[in-house]
């Protein structure tokens, strides 16, 4: 065990010395998540919305002032028949409206109790679930000050309407798309590069004329790497959770254990890299030609695999990645449990454990020569 | 006490063949332990391929081979505990400091850390590099690299010590100083396996054998080649041997 673990400190050593590539390793999936996250809260400023208000009483006056007044919104006066609304959403002129009904005030000071749709085109997934969520906070600032000092409850109810895309698919696509990528280039390609340098440089030899089994030296070489992937899909989380504000919604432990396997997936891609390269630009090249790209382009999380024409579809399924991407978002946005990805798990498993098998047979095949 | 062998290293027509090429010819030789014996020959004949039978690193064709006593098709785990292994390329981390390398060698051998912590006291001492412990072995001369590297091989204290062309690229006073730290460990009772490009390296060797086309057409002491072949010296010797080699490549 002393062996193994002299083994791993020296891993350490090789990461920690390197400076530049421990710069890019942690700070690249903050970046990532930072320059997504920014660009999501950034599109929703000044958004141009309408408003239908055939009440045109103080209440929707109030509430349409302080709409007015936040910096998200600017209110297209001119709109105001539902089918003026439906014509500037075709158009793309607005990308909300909020519909007040004849009886707004009458209604909320009567009944306690009174109806705003609001409606938003859902096309672009991230921007209509910013616009309602700023909306109905709006709304409900205004139902709260007129709660001030009264027993009953004022209570406005928001209906909302997703348009033309009322599951909103799509949405958070990155969070699930970065930890992919993320480990995808942590393990495969530092992974093969590591052991590439070592045969590079000839330290392979030494260590392979050591007592150290050659699976143990493989063991310990990828353990620093499985170890820096975790801290990164951890750092993703938190920073999806405390800054973002996307929630996890299903089960944590699911979360960590899948990407676990997917990044034993990855280490054993990086294996396989590495058994069939002698060089570390080679190494480099196939990793990020051959594996991340593939990544990139086929997980669903750039583009819609199902807008993809068939061939291309077919081809997706072999990229790891896809896989994993599916799971991630059942888990972290759907909030499923394992009951609804044990057939992406189990593919998952499955591609891994022929990774690794073929790998680790390429490897033995080459120190028998 | 390690048990007393009459030869630390023994092959008897070990053959290595990839395919129809046939790297290694039925090489036989026998080397006693505390002997310096020089594995010579030009690129291509077969050297480092015979060496890696030795080492265990790769498994012969047919033919018998022990070192240290034990047997290289079955034993190359107890093969690799008992030796140490140096080679052309430089063999130490870059990245990490004089003393991690050393911790991390002595580590992998499966030596203890009070083992390890004694051994890196004395071995610094000797190579006068106490003040260097903590310096990458990066911004090291290259010669002192090359002599902790000669350390580093002999830190688990091997009973015999594989050098594949040590002093490549090496300026000729760190040479000597070198051959003079394999001489201090040949006396200290360890079996000295070295092969080299340099002739004049040869004539410090005890015994040397030249390899031409995978065989070993010459093996003796260096004065008795010299005087077989009538010549001043080992580089004629290695020249008569080697003009009539056909295998000239890597």
């Amino acid at each position: 065990m002393h062996q193994f673990w002299s083994f791993v400190r020296k891993e350490f050593f090789h990461i920690w010395r390197d400076k530049q590539t421990l710069l890019i390793l942690f700070g690249m999936p903050i970046a990532q998540i930072m320059i997504f996250g920014f660009a999501l809260t950034n599109e929703v400023k000044n958004a141009r919305i309408a408003v239908l208000d055939p009440s045109r009483d103080i209440a929707t006056q109030t509430i349409t002032a302080q709409l007015e007044a936040s910096r998200y919104f600017d209110i297209e006066q001119e709109i105001r028949s539902p089918q003026e609304v439906e014509a500037a959403f075709r158009q793309g002129i607005i990308r909300l409206a909020l519909v007040f009904p004849a009886s707004f005030r009458q209604d909320l000071l009567q009944q306690h109790h009174a109806q705003v749709q609001l409606i938003a085109d859902a096309s672009d997934p991230n921007t209509a679930t910013t616009l309602i969520q700023y909306a109905q906070a709006v709304i409900r600032d205004y139902a709260a000050t007129l709660q001030a000092g009264k027993k009953e409850p004022y209570r406005i109810q928001l209906e909302t309407r997703m348009l033309y895309n009322p599951q909103l698919k799509g949405a958070y696509n990155f969070v699930p798309g970065v930890m992919s990528m993320i480990l995808m280039l942590v393990c495969t390609l530092m992974t093969s590069i590591a052991i590439v340098r070592e045969k590079e440089k000839g330290t392979m030899e030494i260590l392979l004329a050591s007592p150290m089994q050659p699976l143990k030296i493989i063991l310990a070489k990828a353990i620093p790497y499985l170890v820096l992937s975790m801290v990164n899909v951890a750092s993703i989380l938190l920073l999806s959770v405390f800054v973002l504000q996307l929630p996890i919604a299903g089960s944590l432990g699911l979360l960590i254990g899948e990407s676990m396997l997917f990044t034993i997936t990855a280490l054993s891609l990086g294996l396989l890299v590495s058994s069939v390269t002698a060089s570390q630009q080679v190494a480099m090249l196939i990793s990020l030609m051959g594996m991340f790209l593939p990544t990139l382009m086929f997980s669903g999380f750039m583009f819609p695999i199902e807008n993809m024409p068939r061939p291309l579809q077919v081809m997706s399924n072999i990229v790891p990645a896809k896989w994993y991407f599916i799971i991630v978002k059942s888990v972290m946005i759907k909030g499923l449990g394992l009951e609804a990805i044990w057939k992406e798990t189990l593919i998952l498993l499955g591609m891994t454990l022929f990774f690794l098998a073929l790998s680790l047979k390429k490897f033995n095949i080459r120190l028998s020569s | 006490m390690p048990e007393l062998l009459p030869y630390m290293i023994e092959a008897q027509a070990l053959t290595k063949k990839f395919g129809d090429f046939i790297a290694v010819d039925q090489i036989s030789f026998a080397v006693p332990a505390g002997e310096i014996f020089g594995f010579l020959g030009a690129n291509g004949a077969g050297k480092t391929t015979a060496m890696r039978m030795l080492c265990g690193l790769s498994v012969p064709s047919s033919g018998q081979g022990r070192v240290a006593g034990f047997d290289v098709y079955t034993q190359s785990e107890q093969i690799k505990r008992s030796i140490g292994y140096m080679s052309q390329k430089f063999s130490l981390y870059e990245d990490l400091t004089v003393s991690e390398n050393m911790r991390f060698y002595g580590g992998i051998y499966g030596m203890s850390l009070a083992a390890i912590r004694e051994k890196m006291r004395r071995v610094l001492q000797q190579l006068h590099l106490e003040q260097a412990r903590n310096t990458l072995v990066r911004s090291l001369p290259l010669g002192w690299k090359q002599k902790l590297a000669f350390s580093v091989a002999l830190f688990h204290e091997p009973r015999i010590v594989f050098l594949d062309e040590p002093t490549g690229g090496v300026d000729p006073v760190t040479r000597r100083e070198f051959w003079e730290m394999i001489y201090e460990a040949a006396h200290a009772g360890t079996t000295v396996f070295v092969t080299t490009h340099y002739m004049d390296e040869a004539e410090y060797c005890h015994r040397v054998s030249i390899m031409v086309d995978g065989r070993i057409e010459a093996l003796d002491r260096p004065a008795a080649l010299k005087a077989r072949f009538g010549a001043a010296s080992m580089e004629e010797v290695f020249l008569q041997l080697a003009r009539g080699a056909q295998r000239n490549d890597g």
